[in-house]
């Protein structure tokens, strides 16, 4: 098979700090995300374009992974049991898709109520579903990309420094036409975002000609 | 100068965050309640309001009115039991598994515990738990796991929780992740989940208590990680009792301060 890197790139975007970011990637494509800076979270979720009804389940996908961490290989599983993409290419090697989003709410409870005000995931992903008439309601457990969350055996769950260092990437090859939502996570009350959200970028090739 | 500014306020907001990560892993557990006992916390029977008994594959749906509890009993020991719920008033409110682990800074939930919705707020407490073994990361059984198992279709969590949805007017879109009880499975230090079956006992029990009016769904369906399904089956009892109010010095409310804050913010609905 063709090295994906051998595709031409046919769109590609920095996601400023703290912004979301949305594209329907076509069956085969690869999207690239690129911690430009490193240590940057970045939240996304996928549904199906045919029929957003169709949307990525975070427990789908650990469960028929039967391990607890995103990774090369992962495949990444619909609430209807498909898999709607597959990770193809990681230089980090850490993510997560247990811890949630942010949002303004549920900072108040972490960190205490004057965090209400900050910015936060849940804000992006309302507004950038709402793009394509999509709402809160259709919001699930998502995948956190470059965001390190051991989870040891007793069950410790620990947001910790994250492992992505400047220029690490992912690739995500899409199986079926996916919107592909990003929020380009603004958390600064812990260490997913090293503390200081910082730009990414993302670039989509089509699928290598066969 | 502006630089200056932000990197103190990066080293302020870690070194919160690691009081916080040592309040909430070394602190709160050594608060939290020892489990109850297997012939522990019995209801009056005065108190008992409905009890249902739950065939293996089956699921029931209940409404909660904030304060009342609802005790669900693993009667055989070879049963898990599925939950999700929502906010009465406000379905689009509903349960959150990825922050109850979070803001408890443990993917472990055991007696003296919350559950959180997605809005900050506390909609279930552990009041009582026999077992403190439960699953939030991996989920039910689906069409696509009894398939995988059973070589045939079966009855599964994520078909009831549809059905269920579907007869108090929500769908597909309205089922978040669940909570399964008596499912003892954590990850292993390479990842890798293990199910941990001896923590398992024939009545095992937990009580939770409504924190706001709810809808709950429970899905007495083996988890798909259970080694011993397609065997592992039983019956279920669910017992919906009057349970205590929450007061000020309840255990639930005051095991961390992230709880003591989601449950202020859940008396607000009410005030």
């Amino acid at each position: 098979m063709t090295d994906p890197e051998m595709s031409e790139i046919v769109y590609a975007r920095d996601v400023p700090a703290e912004r979301p970011w949305s594209r329907v990637l076509k069956k085969g494509q690869t999207l690239r995300i690129i911690d430009s800076k490193g240590q940057q979270a970045v939240d996304a979720l996928l549904y199906s374009a045919d029929d957003p009804v169709e949307r990525y389940s975070a427990q789908d996908t650990l469960r028929v992974q039967g391990a607890a961490y995103v990774e090369l290989g992962t495949q990444l599983i619909s609430n209807k049991g498909r898999v709607m993409a597959r990770i193809t290419a990681d230089s980090c090697g850490r993510h997560d898709t247990s811890a949630g989003c942010c949002s303004c709410e549920s900072n108040a409870v972490r960190f205490g109520e004057a965090t209400k005000y900050q910015h936060a995931c849940r804000e992006n992903f309302i507004l950038e579903l709402s793009k394509h008439g999509l709402t809160k309601r259709d919001i699930v457990s998502n995948l956190n990309f470059f965001m390190n969350v051991p989870i040891d055996p007793a069950g410790n769950f620990t947001v910790v420094d994250g492992i992505s260092a400047p220029g690490n990437h992912v690739d995500v090859t899409a199986d079926m036409d996916v919107l592909f939502v990003i929020s380009n996570c603004p958390q600064v009350n812990n260490p997913c975002n090293g503390f200081n959200p910082t730009p990414i970028r993302v670039e989509i090739r089509d699928a290598p000609e066969p | 100068m502006i630089d200056n500014t932000k990197v103190q306020m990066a080293e302020a907001n870690r070194r919160r965050y690691e009081e916080l990560r040592a309040a909430g892993q070394e602190l709160t557990p050594k608060g939290l309640p020892a489990p109850t006992a297997l012939d522990g916390a019995p209801i009056a029977p005065d108190a008992v309001v409905l009890r249902e008994q739950v065939p293996a594959g089956w699921y029931a749906t209940l409404r909660l009115r904030r304060g009342e509890g609802l005790r669900i009993v693993d009667d055989s020991g070879c049963s898990s039991v599925s939950l999700i719920g929502w906010r009465e008033e406000d379905t689009s409110e509903r349960i959150n598994c990825a922050d109850t682990v979070k803001v408890q800074w443990s993917a472990a939930l055991s007696k003296g515990r919350v559950v959180l919705s997605d809005m900050g707020r506390v909609m279930l407490s552990l009041i009582e738990d026999t077992s403190g073994a439960h699953d939030l990361l991996v989920g039910g059984s689906t069409p696509a796991s009894t398939l995988a198992t059973f070589g045939a279709a079966a009855r599964n969590t994520q078909e009831n929780f549809l059905a269920a949805a579907s007869k108090v007017g929500l769908d597909i879109r309205d089922i978040p992740p669940c909570i399964t009880f008596f499912a003892p499975v954590l990850p292993d230090a390479a990842g890798r989940f293990v199910w941990f079956g001896n923590r398992k006992r024939p009545g095992d029990f937990v009580d939770l208590r409504a924190e706001m009016n709810l809808i709950v769904v429970v899905s007495n369906c083996a988890h798909p990680l259970d080694p011993a399904r397609p065997s592992a089956s039983g019956p279920v009892t669910l017992i919906k009792h009057r349970a205590q109010p929450a007061s000020g010095d309840d255990a639930c409310r005051t095991a961390s301060p992230e709880a003591t804050r989601a449950f202020a913010f859940t008396d607000r609905l009410f005030a």
